[in-house]
């Protein structure tokens, strides 16, 4: 099974790729200098897809259809349907408009060309063109709830987890800072919302388990498993068992339950890594010790993984999207904002820098 | 004419050089531009049309004044600059 990493980062998207000679960083980036906040080389058809966040240009996505040798810019997400055209001036200023392309995921199996695209300020779109035009999904934007809505690392709210079960891609769940775990069973024409069991001990206690504020920093699903869901939260680890709609948490983490990524095991349910921090008035490793955790039994116990990362002085933060594990259950990627990327071959056991030396990473992800 | 440049930051992106244009607003100059050349609008204005947060937009040596409308009246040998504001970092 052949293995390749795409690293979205501050100054363009790398790629490193493991041959007979083991992993190795490939040079330049491409889009040299340009902030990457995504990227998916889609397994349905080879399309490589990246969203860049230029800081003065907006949001541009662009596809490549040769990995990335040669690029075309596609149509970005727009907001223009949220606008009041009798609203006046005032509304004008208003009108949310297109801040960051967060999230990036293919449709099913059995719908070629269709993607999904998670934003923000919090609206989810579709496109059935290969990214060429998108559709704003109306349903969830237009649910009340999304008043309660708040930013979350970011000024204003935002999807970055999208699910789509491969038994049913009409069944689409989303993960929203901050803004809880929603779903939908008819493609996005209707959604509920799936957070019962989830808390926010930081919030004022009347609205601890408000379903509409709770802030799942990353929500994954077991490929094998579609219904085995797993949430990193702001509050701690919770995973569900029943596609979200009870969830629990897991108060044994070590060695903290605070982080941004998770990774499940794309054939066990039970196993899931998590990178731990300081809780949020810090968010950096504990003692200075850079560590992954995993468990390998549900959430009842974690482990410490620390072969191969820095012991002392560390202070790497890891965003919600910069770990990945590979469909061979055993490959893992890690990334840092200092700018650190590790790859572990082993489920974690032992990891290997393959760069010290990185522009700030916004993601790692793996080619299916 | 009014002569519009472009900050020499998006040529990283696609072809903009200065072209000379009619109109009486930067509206106006700004649209007769992106006729030709369609790809540079979401370059310089967000699907609202307002001009996007770090561009910015002189006319002989002046800011525009609403961002939004982009409603200036311009003369006929106006010197328009579109560039990247330093708050964009």
């Amino acid at each position: 099974m052949s293995r390749r990493l795409w690293i979205s980062t501050r100054k363009g998207l790398f790629r490193a790729e493991h041959s007979a000679d083991g992993w190795e960083l490939r040079n330049p980036p491409a889009f040299l200098g340009s902030p990457v906040s995504a990227a998916l080389e889609d397994p349905r058809d080879g399309m490589l897809y990246a969203a860049l966040s230029l800081g003065h240009f907006g949001v541009k996505l662009h596809r490549s259809e040769d990995l990335g040798t040669t690029w075309t810019e596609l149509g970005a997400p727009s907001y223009a349907f949220a606008a009041d055209p009798d609203g006046g001036e005032e509304a004008l200023a208003k009108a949310p408009a297109l801040e960051l392309a967060w999230s990036l995921e293919p449709g099913g199996a059995d719908e070629p060309g269709v993607l999904w695209c998670g934003t923000i300020p919090g609206g989810l779109f579709r496109s059935e063109d290969r990214g060429k035009t998108w559709a704003a999904n109306r349903a969830l934007w237009d649910r009340p709830e999304r008043a309660r809505w708040f930013g979350g690392g970011f000024d204003k709210p935002g999807i970055h987890s999208i699910l789509v079960d491969p038994r049913d891609s009409q069944h689409v769940t989303v993960g929203v800072s901050c803004g809880g775990v929603w779903t939908s069973h008819d493609a996005g024409a209707s959604w509920e919302i799936r957070t019962a069991g989830m808390y926010a001990d930081y919030m004022p206690p009347e609205q601890r388990e408000d379903p509409a504020i709770q802030d799942p920093h990353r929500l994954v699903a077991c490929a094998a498993d579609p219904d085995a869901l797993w949430v990193q939260h702001h509050n701690g680890i919770f995973r569900s068992r029943d596609g979200g709609r009870l969830w629990r948490d897991c108060p044994r983490a070590r060695p903290s339950a605070f982080g941004f990524a998770v990774a499940v095991h794309p054939e066990d349910p039970n196993v899931a890594w998590f990178v731990p921090g300081i809780k949020d008035e810090y968010r950096v490793p504990v003692d200075a010790r850079f560590v992954v955790s995993r468990t390998r039994d549900g959430g009842d116990s974690f482990e410490t993984l620390e072969r191969g990362l820095p012991h002392r002085a560390a202070y790497d933060l890891v965003y919600r999207h910069a770990l990945d594990v590979h469909a061979d259950g055993e490959t893992l990627g890690l990334a840092s904002t200092t700018g650190n990327l590790w790859v572990s071959e082993n489920g974690g056991d032992q990891w290997s820098a393959l760069s010290h030396h990185l522009p700030p990473v916004y993601a790692v992800r793996f080619a299916a | 004419m009014a002569r519009v440049s472009f900050t020499p930051h998006l040529a990283r992106f696609l072809d903009c050089p200065p072209v000379e244009v009619d109109g009486t607003t930067v509206r106006s100059a700004l649209e007769r531009v992106f006729a030709t050349n369609p790809r540079l609008r979401g370059y310089v204005l967000d699907e609202h049309a307002r001009l996007r947060p770090h561009v910015a937009v002189f006319v002989d040596g002046r800011p525009v004044s609403d961002r939004a409308r982009l409603d200036d009246a311009i003369e006929a040998r106006s010197e328009l600059y579109v560039l990247q504001a330093l708050s964009g970092g």
